[in-house]
């Protein structure tokens, strides 16, 4: 029976022929990640375990990258005690503050996960490496310490949801919106337990960043993983950053898919999720006059080079509207760097943007931009929950670069054809 | 295995922000994360919750972050079992490798209503609701998750194993 890309990287690594959707499966493990919240939870269930340390010291990575530069105390207790487990075990890929950055734009750039791969992560997000053609997927901290200290995983095999995309989308519409239309389309658990496994020539219109935000938000959709088939792109990308073998899965013609859809990129619109749930899509052309108080473009989902290049091509010359406050976060200090030298961090602060060092804060309410009662944020990260980033009673509208940076410009949820 | 409790009732897409809002989780301790289960969407939960009560609810709880957080909250506020339509797989994982029984069952999630009293039989999936006089078929755990969760944990199960 023919399987799918998801299916047959998982039958490699539990060492089997074939696998077949629903079969409960051991598959070892490339890499294991952990977070400055996850990990110290992830670390005291090892500590209970009878193992002398981690299964292998260049296969775990610890990024603290949550609530770093620590906001309060006992956020820098957990990550005091993330560090002593990373020196006490020899953790190479151990990264605070001054050379991390927020854990999923860092490890593909570090070249940690290359397509082929098996990656579990106590962080839901973990699920942006199958941009690269890998496997990859959240867990909690218990699994995280048992990945650690064994280098395997059981998994159930999921099913799958192909996504065929065709075309090429227009100016300003980006991997956001895509990502947006499909979660409007079928729902924040329209994948729930199955893969999205995207397909079509549209594909090679998707820039490697656009792939990473895609993917990135397949756990709004509840997918267990989402995944891209490897093309020049994706080679290219991994030969510039990551020194590590990769493997090329491709589905076999007879995979099983359980749905299937077919989305012309040129027929989509720059997209925003209303408050509370991702899956509350609405195009930029439906909606009324919405009055906004802060802009947050950054995170895992939208803190890469190429959503900094839209915003400052779009603030370039332009003020921020009185009274919204924009905080930019470049995801990564390479990021950081790059974006230091193009000239876009001088656009950011002249049109009175804050820019921040990496950090995860306002996406979930953390710190560095945390919302009172009322307010309301365009957001380029990827969950608007009540009470999300701040107050109980804030609004979360989540958009892509282009969105939030003209948003910022006219104080009012716009397209950049609006400035 | 056994457990009864009264029941508090919630909808769809129960996130994890909700279960424990973000900005308790510079703290792991399960008694202080209890302290603020479901604080942003039942703010008297806390307050009206005893040892053995349950959580009913509609599609996909749990939905949203990887934090192992929230199902020890709710572990930790005394909470039995969550009875659900549908969990997000990462809170199932999790629920499971802690030590919360939950259970999948549609009709006990449409019809269990705030404030029922429900006996769950973890070994068949069986939910009785005393109050209503009704009774579900649950999905029954495979007899490893049986014995993970006997065992509170993945980690106490694997050291079991190991003994």
């Amino acid at each position: 029976m023919g399987m799918t890309m998801t299916q047959k990287i998982l039958a490699l690594h539990a060492g089997l022929d074939s696998v077949v959707a629903g079969q409960l499966i051991e598959a070892d493990l490339d890499l294991v990640l952990g977070n400055d919240i996850t990990s110290p939870v992830a670390i005291h269930e090892m500590n209970k375990m009878d193992v002398k340390g981690v299964f292998h010291k260049d296969k775990v990575a610890l990024v603290m990258d949550h609530f770093t530069p620590n906001k309060d105390i006992k956020s820098a207790e957990n990550c005091k005690y993330v560090r002593e487990f990373a020196a006490k075990h020899e953790i190479s890929n151990y990264y605070d503050v001054g050379e991390m950055g927020i854990e999923h734009a860092l490890l593909p750039e570090k070249g940690l996960t290359v397509s082929g791969d098996v990656i579990i992560g106590a962080d839901s997000h973990t699920c942006t490496y199958g941009a690269l053609g890998a496997f990859s997927t959240g867990v909690g901290s218990t699994d995280m310490a048992a990945g650690m200290a064994t280098g395997k995983a059981w998994f159930k095999v999921p099913g799958a949801i192909k996504i065929n995309l065709t075309g090429k989308p227009l100016k300003w519409v980006s991997g956001k919106d895509l990502i947006l239309h499909i979660i409007g389309m079928i729902g924040v658990d329209g994948a729930l337990y199955r893969s999205l496994e995207f397909t079509g020539d549209g594909i090679a219109n998707l820039s490697m960043d656009d792939r990473f935000t895609i993917a990135n938000m397949a756990i709004e959709a509840g997918a267990k993983n989402g995944i891209f088939p490897v093309d020049q792109t994706t080679i290219d990308y991994m030969k510039i950053h990551s020194k590590r073998p990769y493997k090329i899965f491709e589905a076999d013609a007879d995979a099983i898919y359980e749905e299937e859809y077919i989305i012309d990129l040129a027929k989509l619109r720059p997209t925003i999720a209303f408050p509370h749930l991702p899956e509350n899509t609405h195009t930029i052309d439906e909606i009324e006059k919405i009055k906004i108080d802060q802009v947050v473009i950054g995170s895992c989902t939208n803190g890469r080079l190429e959503d900094l290049k839209i915003a400052a091509e779009i603030m370039a010359g332009k003020k921020v509207a009185k009274g919204v406050r924009t905080v930019i976060i470049p995801a990564t200090q390479k990021i950081y760097l790059e974006a230091m030298e193009r000239g876009y961090l001088k656009i950011f602060v002249e049109a009175g943007a804050v820019v921040s060092t990496p950090t995860c804060g306002p996406c979930l309410g953390g710190h560095m931009g945390v919302l009172a009662a009322g307010e309301k944020c365009v957001s380029t990260t990827n969950r608007n929950f009540v009470g999300r980033m701040g107050h109980v009673e804030s609004e979360v509208y989540l958009a892509s670069p282009a969105i939030a940076a003209a948003s910022a410009i006219t104080g009012i949820i716009s397209g950049p054809e609006n400035i | 295995m056994k457990a009864t409790g009264k029941v508090f009732k919630y909808g769809n897409n129960v996130d994890t922000d909700v279960i424990i809002p973000a900005r308790y989780l510079n703290s792991s301790d399960p008694k202080e994360l209890a302290a603020h289960c479901m604080e942003d969407i039942d703010k008297d939960f806390i307050k009206n919750v005893h040892p053995g009560d349950m959580i009913v609810a509609n599609k996909n709880f749990g939905c949203g972050s990887s934090r192992e957080h929230a199902p020890l909250a709710i572990k930790a506020a005394g909470v039995s079992c969550v009875i659900a339509e549908t969990f997000a797989r990462i809170f199932y994982r999790n629920a499971i490798n802690i030590g919360l029984p939950i259970i999948e069952c549609k009709e006990a999630g449409d019809e269990i209503e705030a404030g029922d009293e429900i006996e769950v039989d973890f070994d068949n999936g069986m939910i009785y609701n005393k109050t209503k006089q009704t009774s579900y078929q649950g999905q029954a755990f495979p007899e490893f998750m049986q014995q993970i969760i006997k065992a509170e944990g993945l980690i106490n199960y694997i050291n079991q194993k190991k003994s």
